[in-house]
């Protein structure tokens, strides 16, 4: 919903300090997910992040979630779906190039980074192209997982 | 300036060191000359000569020729097809790859092919959104933005492979750049931007149409700042304007225009618009020369290309340089007798 997508940039700070909470408990139930079978939970819990995501930051699911470099904006609300934002066709009043009804995603996540301590400097990081194939997928298992992974 | 080694059509040369391309634009600008680029409109036409033609009127005023690659969404030759026809004769063009209308196994592609043909520079763009041009039920495809197209073709170039890791036998020799817009928002992160394309891989970089000199001058300020400045080589873009009406429209309608209410007025009050149109932009020319950091100009001149050889010849730019073109170095032809 557009209303609580721009609330969600406001409150990009708390929201984000809520999310890095969430994560760490996501982290601890890896033993958990393990012994369910990540593949078995994958479409219930896509479920779960795409009703709870969707509400607050109309997310797409594009399954590589990078809210927290961008200020708590999802980039895939960009029409041009640029993860790297923003183009150089932002508008004199702060409104999208492609749609003029709505403020431009990266404008506002420029906004919300801010907001957010060491937001800036992660809105610095280049960030690679999309994996196409992991549309629909859950990401927070996907970060749960590597975390894990890594050693 | 001139080299001793200026180019034969159809043959590369060398590489210097510290170079990345055979090209002649990567040279001028690594000379530290000041550099002319303009923007070849592609035709919408299948006839080589449409290019050529269109080519020949920046003969001996430009370093460079853009060849746009779907500009503002409308369909016409391809950039590649536009690059590969220029260098068969010798001239120096930078492709333009859009993100619009391909996915990264095409683009890659056209890197490959492009730099086989003979072309040195390539512009990295997202390029604008369907809704602006003439097939706004076109699909957009936006598989990659700017910055991962740098990346990637960084990739290709320096790592001879890839996106997915496959290995390529002969890397493209290629000069890659990315634009900008020191006019748009948010002002306060758009040097940023620039330094995440340098990380990206952007050599050169060709700016949005610069009609505020008071924005384009702290934009380079925050350049300077973020100690940007020898990193890359910054040309600033500038362009005739053919009247107050025309600078209306363009305001209004294309993506990223800013004009300030205060060149409209100087349009709208001048008895010869379009010339005083020249006149602004010879001035923004002449004040961007004496920016520091910026290493030339690119003019667009959209329907007014024979105005860049006036603009070019009464700026003063090119300091009394001739750029290549096909043609300058050879002997004048004895006449024949016609009988």
């Amino acid at each position: 919903m557009y209303a609580l997508r721009l609330w969600s940039v406001r409150h990009a700070r708390g929201l984000n300090a809520c999310y890095r909470g969430f994560e760490a408990l996501l982290l601890r139930l890896h033993g958990l997910f393990s012994a369910l079978g990540y593949e078995r939970i994958e479409r219930p819990v896509a479920a779960v992040e795409r009703s709870v995501k969707s509400l607050l930051f109309d997310c797409r699911m594009c399954g590589q979630c990078i809210l927290s470099s961008t200020g708590m904006s999802c980039p895939m609300n960009c029409p041009k779906s640029i993860r790297n934002g923003p183009c150089g066709g932002v508008r004199d009043d702060g409104r999208c190039e492609v749609k003029p009804e709505m403020r431009c995603v990266w404008v506002e996540a420029f906004a919300g980074s801010r907001r957010i301590p060491g937001g800036t400097e992660a809105m610095a990081q280049l960030q690679i192209a999309v994996d196409q194939r992991l549309q629909g997928r859950s990401s927070w298992l996907k970060v749960v997982r590597e975390k894990r992974a890594a050693p | 300036m001139r080299f001793d080694d200026e180019p034969v059509p159809g043959y590369p040369l060398p590489i210097l060191p510290g170079h990345t391309s055979p090209g002649r634009f990567e040279r001028v600008l690594r000379a530290g000359g000041f550099a002319v680029t303009t923007e070849l409109a592609p035709p919408d036409s299948a006839d080589p000569e449409d290019v050529y033609r269109r080519a020949r009127v920046f003969d001996g005023y430009v370093d460079a020729i853009n060849a746009t690659d779907g500009s503002g969404a409308n369909c016409h030759m391809s950039s590649l097809a536009v690059c590969a026809l220029l260098t068969r004769v010798g001239y120096a063009p930078i492709m333009q790859i859009s993100c619009r209308d391909k996915n990264r196994i095409a683009i890659q592609g056209d890197i490959l092919g492009g730099a086989a043909m003979g072309v040195c520079n390539m512009l990295c763009l997202t390029g604008d959104g369907v809704q602006a041009g003439d097939h706004p039920q076109a699909k957009p495809v936006f598989d990659l933005d700017c910055m991962t197209l740098l990346d990637i073709g960084r990739t290709l170039r320096d790592e001879h492979r890839f996106q997915s890791g496959r290995k390529i036998s002969y890397a493209p020799r290629v000069f890659f750049g990315a634009a900008e817009n020191p006019s748009a928002l948010p002002h306060d992160w758009r040097a940023q931007r620039l330094a995440k394309k340098i990380a990206a891989g952007a050599q050169f970089i060709q700016t949005q149409y610069c009609f505020d000199i008071g924005l384009l001058r702290s934009f380079m300020q925050h350049v300077e700042l973020l100690g940007l400045i020898g990193k890359v080589h910054i040309l600033a873009g500038v362009g005739p304007l053919r009247s107050a009406k025309t600078a209306e429209w363009m305001r209004k309608n294309v993506p990223g225009m800013h004009v300030p209410d205060t060149v409209v007025a100087r349009l709208a009050g001048a008895q010869d618009q379009a010339r005083e149109g020249r006149n602004i932009c010879v001035e923004l020319i002449q004040a961007i020369r004496e920016m520091h950091g910026i290493s030339g100009v690119h003019i667009m001149a959209y329907r007014q290309e024979e105005s860049v050889a006036e603009i070019v010849e009464r700026s003063g730019i090119l300091d009394g340089r001739a750029p290549w073109f096909p043609g300058r170095d050879a002997p004048a032809l004895p006449q024949r007798n016609v009988s």
